[in-house]
């Protein structure tokens, strides 16, 4: 089931560049939150920064709390549990280079399941979730790397979803892929918001408008405004928010 | 700035908006002339203004449809395009109800509607409330689209004197009837004009607030 994001008072810095600044948010639980802004608005850190894809990145730093499902983010948790909780998928779909069972079966695996029976109902229904399984069902052995942009997208969201996590994050998901295969994912996380928290970067707006209930527009790492999608992109409270949506800048 | 092609149909669209409103308002100003000066020519006249307003209402729908379908915009440029979608309609009509004034005013006498001070009062604040409307639309000027709105009280207490005073000259002399039933009409497309104009104001004020307080 899904788990309520909390951000109070976050700023993150890489070195001396300060990439957010005192950001707080509260992303609900079965619902598909965006975030929206120019490139280099810190968008893409904050998502990253949930579940910990920063920590590596030389000179990070995070001031300020982050909890999911009531836990600290940055407080002891053990990275791989927190990555088991909250799921990421890329702009560009990255399957290993392995058989589409494999993919899915990695998270699962890497967990400790080891039945094949087992870990076989575990694949079928993270394909079936993911709205890829009629598609690959009678070539589940065959090179994930065979299947089109669309499906290998579709493919990424089933591995996030194998490990039973209560949050996903999807960055830029779409931008690589055709309208059809853009309209399928879109789907399907319309349909995954009835059991996971999702939080979706994007940089097109109208699938921001599309398919979130609630939008964050971030400006040089300041939260300009987050409300529901449909206000602020009818009546935005802040003219910087207006100013960026109607395309007067970024 | 950005999306510079998308700022000049915008602009575009406000231009078309303002000129079809002043065919509205020179439709109605021939009109209410011909009333009080029985003008021969006049009818053609603001027949011609009325289909000049049905093509623009078009031209604009098709600015509008297209700038929607192109750009997908969001916000105040979502709102006003939504507005003028509106507030185009509402100006059709009152090319329209300017048609059936002048179209009447062949058959009512110049001389004696021009006697009637209070008709005159009429058609000039249901003029005024157009033009008012027009103007608050061009300067995005909130407080003057709400006077237009209050406005349309005077022209429904208008209204209101006038029909009396028609229904007392029938009974005192029916033979005349047939002209008040003429004027009566006149008085109800004034009054009509006045609603339209009082709901082009409610558009300008969604345009600029999201919200219809008219």
């Amino acid at each position: 089931m899904g788990a309520e994001i909390e951000i109070s008072n976050l700023s993150v810095y890489y070195g001396a560049v300060r990439a957010l600044t005192d950001v707080s948010l509260n992303i609900p639980e079965h619902g598909i939150t965006a975030f929206i802004g120019p490139s280099g608005c810190g968008k893409s850190t904050l998502l990253k920064t949930i579940n910990r894809m920063n920590d590596l990145v030389e000179g990070f730093r995070a001031e300020g709390g982050v909890t999911v499902g009531g836990r600290d983010v940055y407080g002891g948790i053990d990275v791989t549990q927190l990555r088991k909780r909250v799921g990421m998928v890329f702009q560009k779909p990255n399957p290993f280079p392995m058989s589409i069972f494999d993919n899915v079966a990695y998270g699962p695996r890497t967990h400790g399941v080891r039945a094949r029976a087992k870990l076989e109902a575990a694949v079928e229904k993270s394909l079936r979730d993911a709205a890829i399984w009629d598609e690959v069902k009678d070539r589940l052995r065959r090179s994930a790397l065979s299947l089109s942009g669309g499906q290998q997208q579709r493919l990424c969201i089933a591995r996030a979803l194998a490990v039973g996590p209560q949050a996903l994050l999807l960055d830029e998901p779409t931008s690589a892929l055709d309208p059809i295969s853009t309209s399928k994912i879109e789907d399907l996380v319309t349909q995954l918001k009835a059991e996971y928290t999702i939080v979706i970067v994007t940089h097109n707006m109208q699938q921001a408008a599309r398919i979130s209930d609630r939008t964050a527009f971030f400006l040089l790492g300041e939260l300009i405004e987050h409300g529901a999608t449909e206000e602020l992109f009818s009546m935005p409270s802040q003219k910087k928010t207006e100013d960026y949506i109607t395309g007067r800048f970024g | 700035m950005v999306r510079e092609g998308y700022r000049q149909r915008l602009e575009e669209l406000h231009t078309e908006l303002i000129r079809m409103g002043a065919l509205c308002e020179e439709a109605i100003s021939r009109a209410v002339d011909g009333l009080f000066s029985g003008a021969p020519g006049l009818r053609e006249h603001v027949s011609q203004l009325e289909r000049d307003i049905d093509l623009k209402e078009r031209e604009i729908e098709s600015m509008c449809v297209r700038l929607l379908i192109r750009e997908q915009p969001v916000a105040g440029d979502l709102r006003r395009i939504t507005a003028a979608q509106r507030m185009i309609g509402d100006m059709e009509r009152i090319g329209d109800q300017a048609l059936d004034i002048a179209e009447l005013s062949v058959r009512v006498s110049g001389a004696a509607a021009a006697r009637d001070g209070h008709i005159a009062d009429m058609a000039k604040a249901a003029s005024k409330m157009l033009t008012d409307s027009v103007d608050s639309f061009v300067g995005g000027d909130i407080d003057a689209a709400r006077a237009v709105i209050a406005y349309d009280d005077i022209v429904d207490g208008l209204f209101s004197e006038i029909r009396d005073e028609l229904t007392d000259q029938i009974s005192a002399n029916s033979a005349g009837a047939a002209r008040c039933l003429d004027l009566l009409m006149i008085i109800k497309y004034l009054e009509r004009i006045g609603d339209h104009a009082s709901n082009i104001a409610e558009w300008v004020i969604y345009s600029i607030t999201g919200a219809r307080d008219g």
